[in-house]
């Protein structure tokens, strides 16, 4: 008995070693400028890395590691893992793998699951979730559709072990002739057999293609954010609208109109859920799914009654590029289980300036939302005001969470990875 | 119109001086590297050309290139300094008339969208364009007439 005290000291010691590096928000401050953040009342930023490429989703390990998917290569490698080992907030190792641009990336059950523009794989981790060879990572999902527009394949996965991939369709409104003045609708849009929708496989399938897994849901024009809610154990997906309701029907739309509709919507999905594009989008001022001019529509004609309801409806072209549903303890009550969404920023409203360019929050209750939307972290710009989208400093991309309850936001101009905390 | 294309291109360098010395000049934010010289009036005719051009730029093309030809990462390309936009003609009016879906890379970049076919501007109106777009955003090269543009429609 006389040994038990070193004993539990030494293994005390162990304990606090080998949770390194500690989440331990004590040591962890602000960066004193919040890294150029505007954020509400008892938030701070900082930057944990910068400059490390085109940032897009990112995906935070139980150890404050972090997973980013490039969009194009940086020194011919598409991953990146950031690690702060000495605890204080700021990454100072980075290591990189995969020789495939891309943007979806997510962790779950002990493997990386990571996607190019056509496949998903996903990577074998250790124990303390690095990636155990990352030159061989399984093909999960393969083949498909990369037609250049809306070709980001973003990923999420459930408790039941499916992958939950996004196809955009590679289209604007499925016309005859993409984006031309004029053309007429396509009907059937026969975009919609292998694009424009939400397909789901086995998250431990290998080389599966469209036939091996199911549309899960469809008329969705493209998908870059969505999550996994756990309250309501359901896929909540974040929609580009539509584009060019002006410059395709001058007669219909005039340029203000075109630059404030139609809205950016969230849905709530289930299997067999119809969102109803290309042939309607949806008016938040009517609050109505209106017909879309290249399918007979006036600008007030309603369409597609079947086609989901949004759960939210934000402002038109604000590129919403990443969901997360808060479940960390860190943020106040208010936080918990709702939604951030990152607002990559518009570029379809000139000559109106464009919006967008932030983090939004909007707050739920029992898998509904139960609030209006807000902006929860602005300044990414660094100016008042975006007249044209490559002015903007930085862009909202991606988000995570950290084991903490940190937010995390990834950039994809200049590479940089914000750390949002709150310190009461 | 020999004669008015050399109003032009005449016109041209003088637009090149001018920028140099209206830093203020609305959508020009790139310096010009023109040397400088004495800078006659610009043309009448040619401001006319810019003019109408812009007004077309304004309406079929500002959305996806933005007021300052910048585009937009990733997605839509600059129109600055481009070899589409200063290179060959031909290449050029057929972007513009026939549309562009491919890979290509722009000033070593590539973008995912697609340019639409505009073959419903006349012929006049894809000049007045494209003269305005290889004389504004920092750009300077010769002026394209309706007839280059003319004759390119007809080869299909
Ligand atoms: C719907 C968006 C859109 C509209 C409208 C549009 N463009 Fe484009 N444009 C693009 C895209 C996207 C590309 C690149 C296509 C590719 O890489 O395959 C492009 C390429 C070009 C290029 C060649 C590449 C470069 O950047 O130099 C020129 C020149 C051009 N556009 C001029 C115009 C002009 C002039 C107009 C108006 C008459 C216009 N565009 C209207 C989207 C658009």
């Amino acid at each position: 008995m006389k040994n038990l005290f070193p004993v539990a000291a030494v293994l005390a010691a162990l304990a606090i070693t080998s949770c390194n590096p500690a989440p331990s928000a004590s040591k962890i401050s602000a960066d004193p400028d919040n890294a150029g953040l505007k954020l509400p009342q008892g938030f701070g930023a900082l930057k944990v890395a910068d400059s490390i490429g085109q940032a897009r989703h990112i995906a935070v390990t139980g150890q404050g590691d972090i997973y980013v998917k490039l969009n194009r290569l940086k020194d011919n490698k598409g991953i990146v893992l950031l690690s702060d080992k000495d605890g204080d907030g700021k990454a100072e190792t980075q290591s990189s793998f995969g020789n495939y641009g891309g943007t979806g990336i997510s962790l779950k059950n002990g493997y990386l699951y990571a996607s190019s523009n056509e496949a998903v794989y996903r990577y074998k981790l250790d124990d303390q979730q690095h990636v155990t060879d990352t030159a061989k990572p399984e093909t999960i999902v393969t083949g498909l559709i990369d037609r250049r527009q809306h070709n980001s394949k973003s990923v999420v996965l459930d408790d039941s072990g499916y992958v939950y991939v996004n196809i955009g369709a590679y289209s604007n409104s499925c016309q005859t002739e993409d984006r031309t003045k004029g053309s007429q609708g396509m009907q059937p849009c026969p975009i919609l057999d292998s694009a424009g929708g939400i397909w789901r496989f086995r998250a431990d399938g290998q080389n599966q293609s469209y036939g091996d897994g199911i549309r899960y849901a469809t008329g969705l024009r493209n998908v870059v954010g969505l999550d996994w809610n756990t309250t309501n154990n359901a896929l909540f997906v974040m929609q580009h609208g539509r584009d060019g309701l002006h410059d395709l029907f001058p007669d219909m739309y005039d340029t203000k109109t075109s630059a404030e509709l139609p809205a950016e919507a969230m849905y709530q999905l289930k299997m067999g859920s119809d969102c109803g594009w290309p042939y309607i989008y949806y008016d938040q001022f009517q609050k109505k799914k209106i017909l879309a001019p290249e399918y007979g529509g006036d600008g007030k004609k309603e369409g597609a009654p079947n086609a989901e309801e949004p759960v939210v409806a934000f402002p038109a072209h604000l590129a919403p590029n990443a969901l997360l549903f808060y479940t960390g303890n860190m943020f106040p009550e208010k936080y918990k289980n709702g939604a951030f969404v990152a607002f990559h920023g518009s570029w379809n409203r000139a000559p109106e300036k464009q919006a967008g360019y932030m983090v939004a929050f909007v707050p739920f209750s029992g898998g509904k939302p139960s609030g209006d939307w807000e902006v929860f972290a602005d300044g990414f710009a660094g100016m008042e005001e975006v007249t044209s989208p490559g002015q903007a400093k930085h862009r909202p991309c991606g988000l995570a969470q950290g084991p903490d309850g940190s937010l995390y936001i990834s950039d994809d101009v200049t590479g940089a990875i914000y750390r949002i905390i709150y310190n009461k | 119109m020999k004669l008015v294309n050399g109003l032009v291109i005449g016109g041209l360098i003088f637009l090149g001086c001018n920028q140099q010395q209206t830093s203020s000049s609305s959508e020009n934010k790139t310096d010009s590297v023109a040397a400088p010289a004495p800078a006659p009036v610009i043309s009448d005719s040619l401001k006319a050309v810019l003019a109408k051009g812009q007004e077309v730029y304004n309406k079929h093309c500002v959305t996806c290139h933005q007021a300052g030809g910048d585009g937009v990462p990733n997605l839509n390309p600059p129109l600055t300094g481009t070899d589409y936009v200063l290179g060959d003609k031909t290449r050029l009016i057929n972007v513009v008339l026939k549309g562009l879906n491919e890979d290509v890379e722009i000033n070593g970049m590539v973008y995912s969208n697609p340019m639409p076919a505009h073959a419903f501007l006349n012929d006049q109106e894809v000049a007045d364009v494209l003269t305005y777009v290889r004389n504004s955003f920092g750009n300077t090269a010769e002026g394209i007439t309706k007839e280059e543009v003319k004759a390119v429609r007809a080869a299909k």
